[in-house]
This record gives C-alpha cells, sequence and structure tokens, in this order.
C-alpha cells in the first residue's frame, strides 16, 4: 500500500508542477494577479507531495520491503540503517528521486526567502523552475518508476555495491545534487530576467546567494567525492579525471566563473549577457553530467545504469531545456547592453581573465571528457583520454588563472593605475618568489620545476589574499562577511594547490612482501607486520592485519588494514589503514596472500594530502560566509521600505 | 554582433547531435563487427620480454581471452580483482593488450608499476604503442576484453570493466563450451 502512495503522490506532484509551469508565467502576460499568486503555493505543494513520495520509498528501504522491485535489487536486511537510507540513492530510480526532491526544496526555499522579490520576477522563476521539475518527473514516471513491484517478492535483497557502503558516499550524492540542483536557482533566474527583457543589476543581486549556495555544496560534494576515493578505493588516489567525475568539474568550474561574474553584474552593470550565459552554461553542464552518467554514453566505473532509451530521454530533455534558453538568449542577449564602462587596467579586466579562463578550462575539460566519443562518431578509430591529457592542460590554464587571481583582488573598479597596482604586488611577489625557491630545498628532494611553480602559484593566491584581507574593513578586527569569504576561497584554493603539488610530487609507494614479524621502512617510517586475523562485521566477514608504525625505534600507531568480502557475486574491498596527518598521511592496504605468513602491501607516504581536502573545505567555508553578507539583507530591507512607500502612496492601485 | 550570440546555440545543437550519435553508437550489447571473425593479425613486443613477440597466430589452438588494458585506465582497476580470480580460477589463457600506456615507447615505469601492485593474472602482455592493435580491433574503450576460439575466430566482446555476473553467467560457459570444440 505504501508504495503505491509514493507512486500517487509522484504523479499529484507532476500535475502540480504543470500548474506551476503553465499559470503564474500566464498569468504575468495576460494580466491576471490570481494566477500570478499560485507561484508561492504550487513551488510548496509540489515540495509536500514530492516529500510523501521520497518518504513512502524511504519506508520501502527501511523496512526492507522486497516486493519493491528497487529494494529488492538495492537493499539487504542485514545491512546497517544508514546504508539502508543511503541504498535509496545509490542506484539509478532512487537517486533521481531525490534530485526531484532536492529541485522542489530549492523552489520551497526560494518560495520562502523571496519577499523582496517583485511578484512578477517570482512568478516567472517559479514557472521556469517548475519546467525543469516536469522534466525530471516526467522522467521518473515514464521511464524509471521507483515504486515497480515484483510479483514474487525474493526473500532476501541484492545488496548494495559494497563499495558504495561507507558514510562518504552516504552524504556525497545528495551534496553534488544540491549542488548540481541548486545552479537551476541561478539558471531560472537568468530566464526570467531575459523573459522580462530587464537584465537589470537587480536579478544578480536576488541570484547571488543562491548561486553561492549551490556552489558551495557542489565544492562540498566533490571534496568529499575524492576524499572518499582516497581512502575506500585503496590505491591512494584522490581524482582520476574519471567522466563522471568530469561531469561533476565541469558545473563548478562554470559555477565559480558565474559566481564572480555575477559580482560584476550586481555592482557595474556589465557582463550582462556574459553573466546570463554563464548561468545557463553552469546549469546545462549539470544536466549533461546527469546524461553523461545516465546513458552509459562513456565508459565509466561510476555508470551503475547503462540504458539507452533512458539516455534518448534525457538528451531531448537537454534539447528542450538547453536548446530553449540558448534560443531565448540568442533573441534577447543583443539587446543587452552593458552600461558600465571600464578600462584596461580595471578589476571589470581582471575579472573577464578569471571567467574567459575558467570558460577554456570548461571547455577543455569538456572536449576531454567527450573526446572519446567524437572520435567514435566521426568513424575514425576508439580512443580513451587520459589523465595525460587533462595534467597537461591545466597546468598552463592553472598557472594564468592563479596568477589573475592574486592580481584581481587589488584591482579597483572601472579603472586602477598600474603603478598603484605594482607597488601593491610588489611584497607579495617577491615572497612568493622566495618561497618558490626555497620552500622545495626544505624537502631535501631533488628540484623539480613542477614543485616551485605549484608553490609559487599557492604562495602567491595565499599572500595576496592575506593582504588584501588586511587592508578591507573598518578595523584589523572588523571585517565584512563578503571579504571573509573572498579571502577564505583564495587561501583554500591555494592550500589545495598546495596539498595537490607536493602529494603528487614527493609521495613514496611501495609494494612489498612482507612475512610476519618483519617489517619495512619507508620515508623514515617502519612499518611492522604483527598478525593476522579473520573477523566479522555486520554483513561481511574480513581478513584484517595488524600492523605497527614505529618511527626511531619507537612505536606510535597501530594500523589495521583489511580485506572485505561482502557475500558471493561481489568484488573484495580493500579498506586501507591510514594515519592521517596534518603533514603526511600513512597508507597501508593490504594485497594479496604470498604463501605461508607471508602477505603483499602497498604502503604509501603521502607528504600534504590531507590539504587538498581541507582546501575544499576552506573554499566552501568562504562561499558560506559570502552568501550570508550583510548586503543581500539590507538591500531588502531598503526594498521593503521602498515597497512600502510605494503602496502607501498607490493605494487601491495594487489590486 | 547579433551573430555571436547564436554561437552558444550552434555549439549546443553540435554537441547534442554528437550525444545522439553517441547513444546510438554505444550499447554495450550492440555485437561488435569483428564477432564471428577472424582475429586481427598482431605481432608485437611483449612487455617483460622486450625481445620476444606475441601474435595471435602464436595463440592458436587454444580457447583465449584478449584482454584491453592500460595503467590510466580507472574501470581497469575496477576490473581486474574480478579477471584475476576468473583467469586463475578457470585457467584462461590471457594476452593483456596494453593499450598507449605512458611511457612504453621506452617500456615505462608506469603499467609495470600497475602490475606491481595489482598482481599480473595474464599470460603475455602485447604492447600496444600506438594503438594500431587497438584500431584493428575497434576498440571503443579501455577496458575491453575478446574471447577467441581455437580457430583464432572471435566468438565474443566484453565492452567496459568485466564484473562478477557476466563471468558467471557469460564468459565461464562460453569458455567451457568452446573448449569443446575441435581445434
Amino acid at each position: 500500500m505504501i508504495p503505491e502512495i509514493g507512486h500517487f503522490a509522484l504523479i499529484i506532484t507532476l500535475a502540480i508542477a504543470i500548474v506551476q509551469a503553465i499559470f503564474p508565467i500566464l498569468g504575468v502576460s495576460l494580466n491576471k494577479p490570481q494566477w500570478v499568486a499560485l507561484a508561492r503555493p504550487t513551488a510548496r505543494a509540489q515540495f509536500l507531495f514530492v516529500s510523501i513520495s521520497f518518504a513512502c520509498l524511504l519506508y520501502a528501504f527501511v523496512t526492507s520491503d522486497f516486493s519493491v522491485k528497487l529494494v529488492a535489487n538495492n537493499s539487504h536486511t542485514q545491512m546497517p540503517l544508514i546504508y539502508k537510507v543511503s541504498s535509496l540513492w545509490g542506484n539509478h530510480e532512487g537517486s533521481l528521486l531525490l534530485w526531484s526532491l532536492i529541485l522542489a526544496g530549492w523552489g520551497l526555499a526560494v518560495s520562502i526567502f523571496s519577499r523582496s522579490i517583485p511578484p512578477v520576477m517570482l512568478a516567472r522563476v517559479m514557472s521556469v523552475m517548475g519546467m525543469v521539475a516536469i522534466g525530471f518527473l516526467l522522467f521518473l514516471i515514464v521511464t524509471s518508476n521507483p515504486f515497480e513491484r515484483l510479483p514474487f517478492p525474493p526473500v532476501e535483497g541484492r545488496t548494495l555495491n559494497p563499495l558504495l557502503q561507507d558514510f562518504g558516499l552516504a552524504v556525497h550524492p545528495p551534496m553534488l545534487y544540491m549542488g548540481y540542483v541548486g545552479f537551476s536557482v541561478a539558471f531560472s533566474f537568468a530566464i526570467a530576467a531575459m523573459l522580462g527583457g530587464k537584465l537589470d543589476a537587480a536579478w544578480a543581486r536576488w541570484a547571488r546567494p543562491w548561486t553561492n549556495i549551490a556552489w558551495i555544496f557542489l565544492t562540498g560534494g566533490i571534496t568529499l567525492g575524492s576524499w572518499w576515493a582516497y581512502y575506500e578505493l585503496g590505491w591512494g588516489g584522490w581524482w582520476f579525471w574519471d567522466p563522471v567525475e568530469n561531469s561533476s568539474l565541469l558545473p563548478w568550474i562554470a559555477g565559480t566563473a558565474l559566481v564572480h561574474s555575477l559580482a560584476v553584474t550586481e555592482k557595474r552593470a556589465a557582463f550582462k549577457s556574459w553573466t546570463v550565459l554563464l548561468a545557463i552554461l553552469a546549469f546545462s553542464l549539470s544536466l549533461l553530467g546527469t546524461f553523461l552518467v545516465r546513458s552509459g554514453v562513456l565508459t565509466s566505473v561510476h555508470s551503475f545504469a547503462a540504458d539507452p532509451e533512458r539516455g534518448l530521454f534525457i538528451l531531448i530533455f537537454l534539447g528542450v531545456v538547453i536548446g530553449g534558453s540558448l534560443t531565448l538568449y540568442a533573441a534577447r542577449a543583443p539587446k543587452l547592453q552593458s552600461t558600465g564602462r571600464f578600462d584596461l587596467v580595471s578589476r571589470e579586466v581582471g575579472l573577464l581573465v578569471n571567467n574567459v579562463t575558467l570558460a577554456i578550462l570548461t571547455l577543455t575539460v569538456l572536449l576531454g571528457t567527450l573526446y572519446p566519443l567524437i572520435i567514435d562518431a566521426l568513424g575514425s578509430g576508439k580512443i580513451s583520454v587520459g589523465p595525460p591529457y587533462f595534467n597537461n592542460i591545466s597546468i598552463p590554464l592553472g598557472t594564468v588563472l592563479f596568477l589573475s587571481m592574486g592580481v584581481g583582488l587589488f584591482l579597483r573598479w572601472k579603472k586602477d593605475s598600474p603603478e598603484r597596482l605594482m607597488k601593491k604586488l610588489l611584497l607579495p611577489a617577491n615572497l612568493a618568489i622566495i618561497i618558490a625557491i626555497f620552500a622545495p630545498m626544505f624537502f631535501g628532494k631533488e628540484f623539480s620545476w613542477r614543485v616551485s611553480l605549484g608553490l609559487l602559484l599557492a604562495s602567491w593566491v595565499a599572500l595576496t589574499a592575506l593582504i588584501w584581507f588586511a587592508a578591507q574593513g573598518r578595523s584589523l578586527f572588523v571585517k565584512p562577511l563578503s571579504a571573509w569569504g573572498a579571502m577564505l576561497g583564495h587561501v583554500g584554493m591555494a592550500v589545495a594547490v598546495t596539498g595537490i603539488t607536493l602529494t603528487s610530487m614527493y609521495s613514496t609507494e611501495k609494494d612489498v612482501r612482507l612475512e610476519l614479524n618483519s617489517s619495512y621502512e619507508v620515508a623514515g617510517y617502519a612499518f611492522k607486520f604483527i598478525k593476522m586475523e579473520d573477523r566479522k562485521g555486520e554483513n561481511f566477514t574480513a581478513t584484517r592485519a595488524t600492523v605497527d608504525i614505529s618511527k626511531e625505534g619507537k612505536s606510535f600507531i597501530t594500523l589495521y588494514p583489511e580485506k572485505r568480502n561482502y557475500g558471493p557475486g561481489t568484488m573484495p574491498m580493500t579498506e586501507a589503514g591510514i594515519d592521517p596527518g596534518f603533514f603526511r598521511d600513512l597508507f597501508i592496504a593490504l594485497g594479496e596472500p604470498l604463501g605461508k605468513d607471508a602477505w603483499s602491501f602497498r604502503i604509501y607516504h603521502k607528504p600534504f594530502v590531507r590539504w587538498i581536502w581541507l582546501g575544499g573545505i576552506l573554499i566552501a567555508l568562504g562561499g558560506l560566509l559570502a552568501a550570508f553578507d550583510g548586503r543581500y539583507r539590507r538591500t531588502r530591507k531598503v526594498f521593503l521600505k521602498e515597497k512600502a512607500n510605494r503602496q502607501t502612496s498607490n493605494k487601491g492601485a495594487a489590486a | 554582433m547579433k551573430k555571436t550570440h547564436l554561437i552558444p546555440l550552434v555549439v549546443f545543437t553540435l554537441l547534442a547531435l554528437l550525444l545522439y550519435r553517441g547513444l546510438s553508437l554505444n550499447s554495450r550489447n550492440i555485437p561488435s563487427p569483428f564477432i564471428g571473425k577472424p582475429a586481427p593479425a598482431f605481432d608485437l613486443p611483449r612487455l617483460y620480454q622486450k625481445d620476444q613477440r606475441i601474435s595471435v597466430e602464436s595463440m592458436k589452438g587454444k580457447v583465449w581471452v584478449m584482454n584491453v588494458f592500460a595503467s590510466w585506465c580507472v574501470s581497469c582497476r575496477a576490473e581486474h580483482v574480478v579477471l584475476t580470480n576468473f583467469i586463475r580460477n578457470h585457467k584462461v589463457p590471457t594476452v593483456g593488450l596494453n593499450y598507449k600506456d605512458y611511457g612504453t615507447e621506452d617500456y615505462g615505469e608506469e603499467v609495470l608499476s600497475w602490475l606491481a601492485q595489482l598482481g599480473n593474472p595474464y599470460s603475455a602482455i602485447a604492447v600496444d604503442t600506438e594503438g594500431r592493435t587497438g584500431i584493428d580491433y575497434g576498440v571503443y574503450g579501455v577496458p575491453e576484453s575478446f574471447v577467441i576460439d581455437k580457430k583464432g575466430i572471435i566468438r565474443y566482446k566484453f565492452t567496459g570493466p568485466v564484473d562478477q555476473k557476466a563471468v558467471i553467467e557469460t564468459l565461464v560457459p562460453l569458455i567451457l563450451k568452446l573448449r569443446e570444440e575441435p581445434a
């Protein structure tokens, strides 16, 4: 019964979304205030009903109702509760339902925090969001019904892929989706503004906090995914340029450009059409990512449901959403005159460099991701593009980007003098060069230009951000939240780059054969193999090694790398033993048995690897602070005051 | 000025056409045009024995598998355990085609350390530096696996990482059947 209620609620959600998509926007053009007023209630009702549907599916998962096909295929009675819950989105149908829930959640949030937005604008925004929702709900109901029943329910379910039975992965998809779907808000604002024909600074101010929040989630989601890959996949890597990883990175890069470009549009009324294009791009890339993951067009470890029929549906949806919005853009953009004028040396130009570099980076990563497909479609052989391509392009583009990041903060709007700028930049530039030359010596390894370049860029970005930050605000201790945001964002990036540089260049990796009670030394740490035992987990059996690590004869930690078996038909999982540290990680993974009492082990010493994720966290934190800058609330108050004034003067006319 | 605003739409249209074509091209189930045909001949140097060569000819009379892999390929790592167990449990002679790996011009380090880490289940590894042999076999992406019978005819192709289900339901029964066939 419950699954049927869920299914029914989903259909009602679709009906509500249709109303939401049609009436408010029509109400604007037909001048029917009652229809316009439907925007808020429909958005809220949509959220209510999709939540009911989601709750029903969740209930089926938690109670292990194997008469529901999805539950039987992805769950198991022996799984811990958290994975019973997370297996809801560890599959195609469930993850789409989560998509829809989150989309409706964003709609609800916009409907609540929109007091400063004129009803006409809100009506258009809500209608566009309704249209996006229709696409996803139709996709769910027509091609991927999560509530499908089995005529003969099995006694036990097929378990969730053991790789996904992990806390990181339980949280990673919802975060990523919050980001993906969050860009639909900026997208809807952009479309609504174009439909209204008025792309002034106002839409940018409204869209900015939403874009920031979506971008924070995406940053967090990507960071979490990378961290998960590091400790769960057991080979010490943290980024693989896998098509699915790329499809989460693409909207992030476009979103980063959007976050910066919105600033120019809001403050200087420049880059108007470009910002709109970026808003379309960021959301389009989120949709494209979904397409790539779900259609199985590209081979990837992530694609768990490859189905060409579904692919066709998403492609049509992509065509309607992206094609439609770009057509609208082609029609409306020529009328958008950017009023703000600026000189060659100005913050506008700095942000332009930032935007152009990020756009080129987006396109090159996109090209690399789709390259196998392009070659295939042209019929000239079949090729996979590996990490070498991405590493080669990201070094030069990253260099340009990071150099401009440092300059950009100091630039003044409109017009700046090169002399003034030079004076400001002299100190951080010199310090960065000194660090780049001397810091690598500290590691006592041979000189590598990559390390120097990485450290040069990282210290440049961090120093400029800190020096800039010190001069912001009224005093040394009171700073506006947006300044905190910018500083943390930039410093976070620098921290991540430091981590990436040092880990990639200075990691040590050894494959060794260890017998019981023998030991091996890596980077000054002695790893001693103490014992081997079998243990039983909640839903797996494991072979666990005990390895004692000592430095200079003093034992300081014991790690337990293990291999887990989740039953027949599943791959054995490697659970690495990791000793995390601020300056280095020690990582040991259990390999194969090599005869009596001997096993193969993989041992890593990874300097500064934590900094990669620490950087991600700082960046997300920066975005969070910027989104809550007092400015947005202040403008709302000013706006409300103006509105109140207007209403008292035009009493009666409003009805 | 107005035409420039059409560029995004044009780019997207091209992309959509490409993706559409990708949809019809792809599908792991579409049989390779090579099935039922003799395995394209190759004669490539071996990874660990640089002076020796491996060819289709030398595998004649055996039911064998050719697995296309590379150290840069993430999916290859994913399939490696499954593949290794399959090869060991069923004693399937398997040639690894090391496809366009880093630095294979000089028999580079990457693939050697990759195999040292994960184990080497292959009976021989052919080094396909330029990817010519890969193209001859119509390799769509890495990894891919081909089942070749005693007469040197390709009987089955698996695109993407081999999973346990494919091993149990398809590969093992097929190998057992092919072993019954006369050489």
